[in-house]
């Protein structure tokens, strides 16, 4: 046999001999056989050769064996896995065995075999599994799905698993429900569109049921599913806290870790003055302390989220400071962390205490903790104000005590003290200046040399000096040579009498004898400086220094707000955004803390809208119809075979639907992290284009209900573009329902049939919320009225113009595709009426960039009529005010993506121009000057 | 599908690993068909390299035998595939490797390379960071009686999640075996191979609770391996655990005992920090009630104590009811068979910590001539009356101080020259007559005068007492008839204590 011929080349002694005894007639001997295997195997031995002899074992009552060949094909199946089907009966027939422990075995090894063709077997044992009657066969399917999903996504799609995988979100077994989390949150971050983990209310309060049950892993799966989650309201936000606070007692240091970032997220949404959020910062702090005295491991991770936490919210922590003193047998690692929260946590009340304990750090053994610890002292000194005069002594201590590194890093701090506090402690700058000769590290002598020439005037023998440093000068490095250059230029200035051959001696340093361009530029422009106008010089150099800002290596808001939504991650270890380093084939979502109730702004707070989540989204431009044509017929766009009436529109059936499409839901459905805002541009300028002038070019339209101001159809898809299929159509707004309505106009000679419609990603997340309803076949020479409904949970992406909407029909000819814009004016929400004081609150929180203003000509409407018309369109009118002469009318609106648009209309008796002021809460929205233009000009209802 | 994101994947070809990529492009994952222009060198192979936004996803595909100067190839792009804990390394203090277990793909050793590196630099074991970044993994890391649990994960995920998993897996190691040690690790490794394979599958833990785990997998005991090798019984429990999917999955059912007892140790730590004045600088106690219950059935226990309010944070074992805690601060469960710690507590710095000793000591290095002067006594403080034993003194020396010559009144020491450590074990603390420990160090020849400030730490225990004050008042049981049984000790120790000269 070519296996036996093979054999015989890797065999040595011992495989031979453990092949012999595999083949023993005594169950006993093969079993100890095959324990010798598996022991060779932890090592790192390679005894592959012997697969077929171990997979004959297979066939056995005895449990403990069986597990061990299980173990053995799960390690070398994939290297063998003609050999590995040979096994695959064997599953079959345990998945079937009357003892629930053999089933879930089976089931499980299975799904770790990562051989094609024996995950094709693997789907019926699985679908019996999951529906299995003992919950440890369920929960153990679960993870099955997952572990296949990742073998082969489309597998588990076609076979309906991921339904049943939902379906287990119901189960009784509280660790079924956690298992099918875990599952599903695993699948969904690979298919970061899919509609996978759809939390509503009723979902969030099964996986709160299940969380008091589960085990301790499974509580951190539900949590952090839970953390995805962006309740309604700050009262669902607090009932959430409520049932998530008792975990912050569990003994698992990760489920305290998951539970304080489902905490700190839903923090952000209770208004700051409720009793319970006072309560909940006060339950924050205990546990937090507590993983503290946790293994140096644990304490470590839990010390860099503290350090998210407290910049977040000082307040948790500010009365812990004791807790993150070092002690002298904490690992490293854990005292440079430790140190960092310090500082960050020092404030007026307990600088003494602090200063007490870094001074004594600062004597420890440890190099790069006693460097630090000195930075610390200085970090300090610029924080708090009251305790400068304090550091600064302690500073020159520590200088006394001649350590080298010691001294060194003093100096750099004290620098830094100079400059916040220019004309205070300059007395000690002769002590530095002893220490001149010891000085070898470049920073260090920087610093020294900018101080220097910094005070050159109160240094008596500055020239001298600095003269010492210019003998090495071209052994230096950059840092010190352009110190130094700057320095005697300032001493010049200062001195222009003693110091004239110093200064040319070091332009001529810098200019004629040095490589580095950075060093050559600065000479020559100060060259250049000092002999066309001194007094300019003086003026440029010794200019007047911007402060230093008080903390340094702050995480930068946005990332830090990311940051917390991502706490106990490898995201929260390295602070660096996930996508930094989580592969790209999971969705990067960018997380937000949502906005907070009661504060009068609308969900989303203006500065944390825009940056990173709309950095991400790719420009707008419609791939080549290559590209689409391949994408599209990946997906099975089957046409509707329902006869039933097209689903209303509430947002669960629309999730429904859009599966039925393929396209599945929007990512940020599942996460909605107030993300639609996000993916508003931050300015948007670009004019609108004149196609949406084309659309709306008609002052008169068709006459139409309820006031709500609908374009007329236009042709989106001529019929020569599209193989005789001619498209127009319109949006129009009814009953809180966005529709598009569209006339199918068959042009050839044919008849068409399977009509499907999809969208490309855009700005407000249109999508259909039902498949398009062509039922009858469309002869030539006929058309057909279709209105398709629209929801608004689409993936979004933003586009340009901003109301721009790509479209992809297919039918049984082709798949065509075009662009068409929708009126703005159509997202305006029917709850979009603002509260009077949050209207004013609001209106004075919008910063004036947001702000636009336009003109309507010709609007021979008074203000109320005015006023009632735009109600119509969902523009409400909050409050008026009537101010010589001129009405003044407030307005709000709420676009679908909650974000709240105000506006001022100006109406002026007699004046047919009206002037309108917007401010939109994220930035100003083009679009708009439109869309109130035409919800005014629009006929009388 | 035009809804989907596009999942791209950049691939590089080189002529070989070095080179610099010849042609690269944007491919998307899935069955890709590939059209590509490029001279190939026949001898050399191509390498395919999948390269996305973070610099963990690299792999590499080689295509050798078949060369082609334009055409077009199919290949499947991996999606890159995602688990907890991909492999679990173990690893001796001396670097070698002497386990392996991969839960998805076999991943080389050579990963490993990384740590030891990091090792390397760190100097002291205890000092290599516990998350480590490599161009293709992470390596979470822990270090527990002096082996190395180094997992490999590819994925976001909570890194407390797997720390916490390794010290479970650690645990379960030194609960089946006694000890966990690379030699006991070796002599049931098919044992631990099997306990591996139950506590974690793709990434999920599944049974960690040591009593679903030992009906799982039963420890070996001498008498089962004699009756097994007669009888051909196996060490797999065949059956079901009945803990595993009920509402309590710590505790089995049909417990039996003649004994029925259950005793509990409540064992406080004192983390402290002493200044050389001796005035407290941070102290806190880590207390923690270790059960062991052997009652038959299903008893339900409440455990009260006199003074609960004393304790500012508390974690419990996850039998406890949180519920009657927050309303009544009571422990109300239905403990697991056996021996379980049933809640860890925190008294913080914000209440007085009594310490139970204080330290005088003098550690002088002179200028003049490579010597020094020690002198040490301890006395006791605030003890509650009970005597201060096993009272050791660790002092880590500075590197320049070559030897001791100390007398000590009570105990004895040593002082280890490689690592600089003195000892000294004083033993019991009589208040009558306080140990001393004084005499002379002598330092290098030409060593300049210490910098650093040796510091002390202190052990020592105090039997009958927690130290907080903490006091159980009574235990009742309900469910079952018998009468259990019980038992309480205390048991005060020091933690992290230390004085700083």
């Amino acid at each position: 046999m070519m296996c036996d011929f093979l054999f015989s080349l890797v065999c040595t002694g011992e495989i031979f001999e453990l092949k012999a005894e595999l083949n023993s007639d005594k169950k006993e001997k093969k079993k100890e056989a095959v324990k010798k295997v598996i022991a060779s195997m932890t090592v790192g031995k390679d005894v592959s050769a012997l697969f077929p002899d171990v997979v004959n074992c297979m066939q056995t009552d005895n449990l403990e064996l069986k597990k061990l060949v299980y173990l053995y094909l799960m390690n070398y199946a994939k290297s063998q896995p003609d050999m590995a089907i040979m096994a695959v009966n064997t599953f079959v027939k345990d998945c079937e065995d009357p003892n629930p422990l053999i089933r879930a075995l089976a089931v499980r090894t299975m799904g770790c075999i990562r051989v094609d063709k024996i995950t094709e077997y693997l789907c019926e044992p699985l679908r019996k599994c999951l529906k299995d009657e003992d919950p440890y066969v369920r929960k153990t399917a679960a993870v099955c799905v997952a572990k296949l999903h990742d073998i082969n996504a489309q597998l588990v799609e076609d076979q309906g698993f991921l339904d049943t995988l939902k379906d287990l979100i119901s189960d009784s077994n509280p660790m079924v429900v956690a298992n099918a989390v875990a599952a599903l949150s695993e699948i969904a971050e690979s298919h970061p569109n899919s509609n996978l983990l759809d939390l509503n209310p009723q979902t969030i309060n099964k996986l709160l049921t299940a969380l008091n049950e589960c085990t301790e892993w499974g509580q951190i799966f539900i949590l952090d599913c839970l953390a995805n989650y962006t309740p309604r309201d700050d009262r669902e936000s607090q009932s959430i806290c409520e049932r998530v606070t008792p975990r912050l007692s569990h003994a698992n240091s990760a489920v305290v870790l998951s539970a304080v970032k489902v905490l700190m997220k839903f923090m952000e949404m209770l208004p700051k003055d409720l009793d319970y959020y006072g309560t909940l910062l006060k339950k924050l702090a205990p546990p937090l302390v507590t993983l503290l005295s946790a293994e140096p491991e644990l304490q470590y991770v839990a010390l860099r989220n503290i350090n998210l936490i407290v910049q977040r919210r000082p307040e948790i922590l500010k009365h812990e400071m004791k807790v993150f003193f070092v002690k002298y047998n904490d690992p490293i690692y854990v005292k440079l962390e430790k140190l960092d929260i310090m500082i960050r946590l020092a404030s007026q009340a307990n600088i003494a205490q602090v200063l007490a304990e870094l001074k004594e750090y600062a004597t420890e053994v440890d190099v790069d903790f006693v460097r630090k610890a000195v930075r610390a002292i200085g970090r300090c000194a610029i924080k708090v104000e009251q305790s400068a005069e304090r550091c600064v002594s302690t500073l020159l201590d520590l200088i006394q005590t001649k350590v080298n590194y010691v001294v060194q890093e003093a100096i750099v701090v004290i620098k830094d003290i100079f400059r916040k506090y220019p004309n205070k402690y300059e007395s000690v700058i002769a002590t530095l200046c002893e220490n001149l000769d010891s000085l070898d590290e470049p920073e260090a002598r920087a610093a020294m040399i900018w101080i220097v020439g910094e005070y050159a005037e109160r240094i008596d023998n500055a020239d001298e000096l600095l003269e010492s440093f210019l003998e090495g000068f071209h052994d230096e490095s950059t840092q010190v040579q352009l110190q130094l250059l700057t320095a005697i230029v300032k001493l010049f200035l200062k001195k222009p009498t003693e110091t004239q051959e110093l200064v040319q001696q070091v332009l001529s340093l810098a200019t004629q004898d040095s490589d580095n361009p950075d060093l050559r530029d600065r000479g020559y422009i100060y060259w250049r400086l000092l002999s066309t106008d001194p007094v300019a010089a003086k003026e440029v150099v010794l200019a007047e220094k911007p402060l230093i800002s008080e903390e340094t290596d702050l995480i930068e808001p946005t990332l830090l707000e990311e940051l917390i939504c991502h706490i106990g991650t490898l995201a929260s270890v390295y602070h660096k955004p996930p996508s930094a380093f989580v592969e790209g084939s999971r969705g990067v979502q960018h997380k937000r803390l949502p906005g907070s109730a009661g504060s009068g702004e609308s969900v989303e707070s203006p500065d944390t809208g825009s940056a990173a989540g709309v950095s991400e989204a790719p420009p707008a431009v419609i791939p080549s119809q290559g590209d689409l044509l391949g994408d599209l017929l990946n997906l099975d766009l089957t046409p509707p075979t329902t006869t039933g009436p097209p689903p209303p529109a509430s947002s669960g059936m629309q999730m429904g639907a859009m599966d039925l499409l393929g396209g599945g839901l929007d990512s940020l459905m599942g996460t909605g992290f107030g993300a639609p805002p996000a993916a508003m541009p931050a300015s948007f300028n670009v004019p609108v284009s004149g196609g949406l002038d084309d659309l709306f070019d008609l002052g008169g339209g068709v006459g139409m209900p309820m006031g709500v101001f609908n374009p007329p159809k236009t042709v989106w898809l001529p019929a020569m573009k599209a193989k005789g299929l001619e498209i127009s159509g319109t949006f129009v707004r009814r009953a809180g329902v966005i529709q598009m309505e569209m006339t199918l106009t068959n042009k050839a000679m044919s008849v068409m049939t399977d009509f499907a419609i999809q969208f490309n990603r855009n700005s407000f997340g249109l999508a259909p919320a039902g498949p398009l309803q062509v039922l009858t076949p469309l002869s030539p020479n006929q058309s057909i009225e279709a209105a398709l409904p629209l929801s608004t949970v689409g993936p979004v992406m933003k586009m340009e113009p901003l109301n721009n909407l790509q479209v992809a029909v297919k039918n049984n000819i082709d798949v065509f595709y075009f662009s068409c814009q929708y009126p703005i004016s159509m997202l305006f929400a029917e709850d979009g009426k603002m509260e009077r004081q949050v209207f004013l609150a609001t209106w004075k929180d919008i910063p004036n960039d947001n702000e636009s203003q336009f003109q309507i000509k010709d609007c021979h409407l008074n203000s109320d009529a005015a006023s009632n018309k735009l109600q119509g369109s969902n523009i409400f009118t909050i409050a008026k005010r009537t101010v010589e002469g001129q009405d003044m009318l407030y307005q709000s609106m709420k676009l679908t993506n909650g974000i709240w648009v105000l506006a001022e209309l100006r109406v002026q008796a007699g004046n047919p121009n009206y002037t309108v002021s917007t401010c939109a809460t994220v930035s100003a929205l083009d679009g708009l000057c439109l869309a109130y233009k035409f919800c005014m000009t629009n006929p009388e209802p | 599908m035009i809804l989907q994101q596009q999942i791209s994947v950049e691939l590089n070809m080189r002529n070989s690993p070095s080179d610099p990529p010849c042609q690269s492009a944007l491919f998307k994952g899935g069955h890709q068909n590939i059209t590509f222009h490029q001279h190939v060198n026949p001898s050399q192979f191509i390498v395919w390299e999948l390269l996305q936004d973070g610099p963990i996803c690299r792999r590499l595909f080689s295509n050798s035998g078949n060369f082609w100067h334009t055409g077009t190839i199919s290949c499947n792009i991996p999606e890159l595939a995602a688990e907890m804990i991909h492999s679990l390394f173990l690893i001796n203090h001396s670097g070698d490797i002497f386990l392996e277990k991969h839960w998805k793909s076999v991943i080389s050793r050579s990963v490993c390379d990384y740590f030891f590196e990091a090792k390397e630099k760190a100097v002291d074991p205890e000092n290599v960071s516990p998350v480590l970044q490599t161009p293709h993994h992470y390596l979470i890391t822990i270090y527990r009686d002096k082996l190395f649990f180094l997992s490999v994960i590819q994925t976001e995920v909570p890194p407390l999640f797997v720390i916490e998993f390794l010290h479970r897996v650690a645990d379960t190691i030194q609960d089946y075996f006694g000890e966990c040690s690379e030699s006991v690790i070796m002599d049931n490794v098919v044992t631990v191979y099997e306990l591996l394979e139950e506590m974690l599958d793709n990434g999920f833990p599944l049974a960690t609770e040591s009593n679903v785990l030992k009906e799982m997998i039963r420890p070996p005991t001498i008498l089962r391996s004699v009756v097994n090798t007669l009888t051909g019984g196996s060490n797999v429990g065949d059956t079901l655990p009945t803990g595993q999917l009920s509402n309590i999955p710590w505790r089995r059912a049909g417990v039996k005992y003649t004994n029925n007892e259950a005793y509990f140790d409540v064992i406080e730590e004192i983390d402290a920090i002493l200044d050389k004045s001796g005035s407290t600088v941070f102290a806190e106690i880590q207390g923690v009630i270790e059960a062991c219950v052997r009652l038959t059935g299903m008893p339900d226990l409440t455990l009260s104590f006199m003074n609960p309010r004393l304790l500012d944070d508390v974690s419990f074992h996850p039998c406890v009811r949180f519920k009657r805690w927050e309303s009544e601060r009571v422990l109300s469960f239905i403990p697991p068979d056996g021996n379980f710690t049933l809640m860890n507590y925190h008294v913080s710095s914000q209440n007085l910590v009594a310490i139970p000793v204080y330290v005088k000591q003098s550690i002088t290095f002179f200028e003049m001539g490579p010597c020094g002067r020690l002198d040490i006594t301890i006395g006791p403080k605030q003890t509650m009356g009970k005597t201060v034993e096993a009272l050791m003194v660790t002092i880590h020396m500075p590197k320049a101080v070559l030897s001791a010559n100390l007398t000590p009144t009570q105990g004895n020491y040593t002082y280890d020259l490689a690592t600089k450590v003195l000892v000294w074990d004083i033993g019991k603390l009589n208040p009558q007559k306080l140990p001393n420990l004084r005499g002379s160090l002598s330092l290098q020849a030409g060593a300049p005068k210490p910098e650093d400030n040796p510091s002390l730490n202190i052990d020592l225990k105090i039997q009958q007492v927690a130290i907080s004050g903490l006091k159980v008042s009574r235990l009742d049981m309900y469910g079952e008839k018998y009468k259990p049984f019980k038992g309480v000790k205390y048991l005060t120790k020091a933690g992290k204590f230390q004085v700083r000269t």
